[in-house]
């Protein structure tokens, strides 16, 4: 598979003189659900605006299917980049969630049956039929946030960055979000995750990269990452509270290997009891 | 001396242009030195409640309330929100909102001037605020260069300088990184522990929840639906799922064995608890019984 992003010796120089991110070398492949991983200032979010041109690099390149964001528009790199910011308040500007769902396809150029269908497509999924006049600003925040997911999904990108899409969800919210997630990766969509939700990316994510003061210091599949005790202790991130139940149970009980969500501990868990019966 | 610090009555209250109450007949009795926290699923009213316990609702917000909230003994409908601020601090979600000055120290300042605190008086007040909330050092900075856990850190120091009873924080971490949480958490716990300060935080994070709340009440469409230690709140893991609200992953993993044909004498709700249940439960082969 071909690398959809690619990130060489890429660095970030705000104008007042920080340095966000430095020497970043990445190369994501299409189809792939990449967690991004770090504490606030840790450079995260300057790292994924650069993948929808949002932010150009000041030394180094990114690569976009093949193409230097450098020498293109937010506007066409959109097609293939969709981003949904932290605050949907920063957004959402749209007089309904219609309008707000409409409004990507639009600019696409399709024509009016094809923005029909996407957003019936959209709102079937989404659950927004029954808002779809409402204002958005007028929606609680996690539906706000929904419809900003949605209205990114509407655009049909190949590329979907989130940043912290779980935030401020309720369990339901938050289900909401893991469906719409697994869905991507059914389509074989690129999904970049930037999160603090552990567990999420325990159950979805194929790599994780975790950030530091302005630089990756690990790349790593899930499993890998959450048993690396030193990383994790470094950047001060925390296991999935099923992993740290799973790495204490395993110094004395279990030998099935770290588990990384509820449903596999179970299993393993189930398997050493059953071992005992037999 | 009657231990309650906080009794709710009756509580209803309906804001203005909306269909039905936020809050529904709520009752509700919280002792000194309680840590309780109050869970639910976005738009059970929550928040709502919490305001109600400063005044902020009704006398800020636009509505109708029956019934009656007594801090302290004192009828919040009968006192205003500035006579509150001395016995309920309040936190909100987003510590930008909170803050408004260029240093640390003329933000823990600004409140007690307000209130007309002598200065000396004040010096001292801030000094242990900050100290407790372990900002000692940083009244020059800017509350803006602050991280988000020092920021959340700061708006409660804040609020303890006016030597508040009760300490309701509304979400306090739901906008910090990993760092910024336990930072928050630890704060709430050890003013908690040490200082036998009341704390009602309301709260999504449900393990954290699991381990240091006392007792928890659960919201739903605006009424207590559940009230309990954090055993019975989290053990009954269905009925927390069908109004939309998390249990803690180690309580699941006991339940999903349980639904296995399984059985625990009690689920266990933090970690330390499921360590020693599932080791139990390993060792003696009591899946066996």
């Amino acid at each position: 598979m071909s690398n959809i992003i690619e990130c060489i010796n890429l660095s970030h120089v705000y104008p007042e003189g920080f340095t966000a991110i430095k020497g970043i070398n990445l190369k994501v492949k299409e189809g792939e659900v990449v967690a991004i991983l770090g504490q606030n200032g840790s450079g995260k979010t300057t790292l994924v605006k650069h993948f929808n041109g949002l932010l150009k690099p000041t030394n180094g390149t990114v690569s976009i299917n093949g193409i230097d964001t450098a020498k293109q528009t937010v506007f066409n790199l959109s097609s293939y980049a969709g981003y949904v910011f932290q605050n949907p308040n920063h957004q959402l500007f749209a007089t309904s969630v219609l309008a707000e769902l409409e409004f990507g396809p639009k600019n696409q150029g399709l024509s009016n049956d094809e923005i029909e269908a996407r957003v019936k497509e959209t709102a079937d999924f989404f659950q927004l039929h029954s808002i779809i006049n409402e204002h958005p600003l007028r929606l609680s925040f996690p539906l706000r946030k929904i419809v900003a997911i949605a209205s990114i999904y509407a655009m049909q990108p190949s590329i979907f960055i989130l940043d912290e899409p779980t935030t401020g969800q309720d369990h339901g919210g938050a289900e909401k979000i893991r469906k719409f997630l697994r869905k991507l990766q059914d389509d074989e969509k690129t999904v970049i995750l930037v999160t603090h939700d552990m567990p999420l990316v325990a159950e979805i994510a194929d790599r994780v990269i975790a950030m530091w003061s302005s630089e990756i210091i690990k790349i790593a599949n899930p499993r890998e990452f959450f048993f690396d005790l030193k990383t994790m202790e470094k950047t001060k991130l925390q296991q999935p509270q099923a992993t740290a139940l799973s790495n204490r149970l395993q110094k004395r009980v279990l030998n099935e290997g770290i588990t990384l969500t509820v449903q596999e501990t179970i299993k393993a868990l189930e398997k050493v009891v059953n071992q005992q019966i037999n | 001396m009657t231990k309650e610090i906080i009794r709710i009555e009756n509580l209803t209250y309906q804001y203005a242009h909306t269909d039905k109450p936020a809050l529904v007949d709520i009752n509700l009795s919280i002792n000194k030195g309680e840590y309780l926290a109050i869970i639910g699923p976005c738009g059970a009213g929550k928040t709502s409640l919490a305001l109600s316990l400063n005044g902020i609702v009704p006398h800020m917000t636009v509505g109708e309330m029956r019934g009656k909230v007594l801090v302290d003994g004192i009828d919040t409908t009968q006192t205003q929100v500035r006579d509150l601020a001395h016995i309920v601090g309040m936190v909100f979600d987003n510590p930008e909102y909170q803050l408004s000055q260029s240093t640390v120290l003329s933000e823990m300042a600004i409140g007690l001037e307000n209130i007309g605190i002598p200065r000396d008086e004040m010096l001292k007040r801030i000094v242990v605020a900050l100290e407790i909330v372990g900002l000692s050092g940083l009244e020059e900075r800017s509350p803006l260069a602050l991280s988000g856990g020092q920021q959340q850190r700061l708006a409660i120091a804040a609020a303890l300088s006016m030597y508040p009873k009760v300490l309701v924080l509304d979400e306090p971490t739901s906008n910090l990184d990993p760092m910024g949480k336990e930072e928050v958490f630890a704060v709430t716990a050890r003013l908690n522990q040490e200082k036998q300060m009341t704390v009602v935080i309301v709260e999504h994070e449900v393990e954290v929840i699991a381990s240091y709340a006392d007792r928890v009440i659960v919201l739903d469409k605006g009424q207590i639906v559940n009230s309990g230690n954090v055993n019975d709140i989290f053990s009954d893991i269905d009925s927390l799922d069908g109004i939309g609200v998390r249990s803690p992953q180690v309580t699941a993993i006991a339940s999903g064995l349980e639904k296995k044909g399984y059985h625990f004498e009690n689920l266990p709700v933090t970690l330390d608890g499921a360590d020693a249940t599932f080791s139990d439960w390993l060792k003696q082969g009591k899946a066996l019984a």
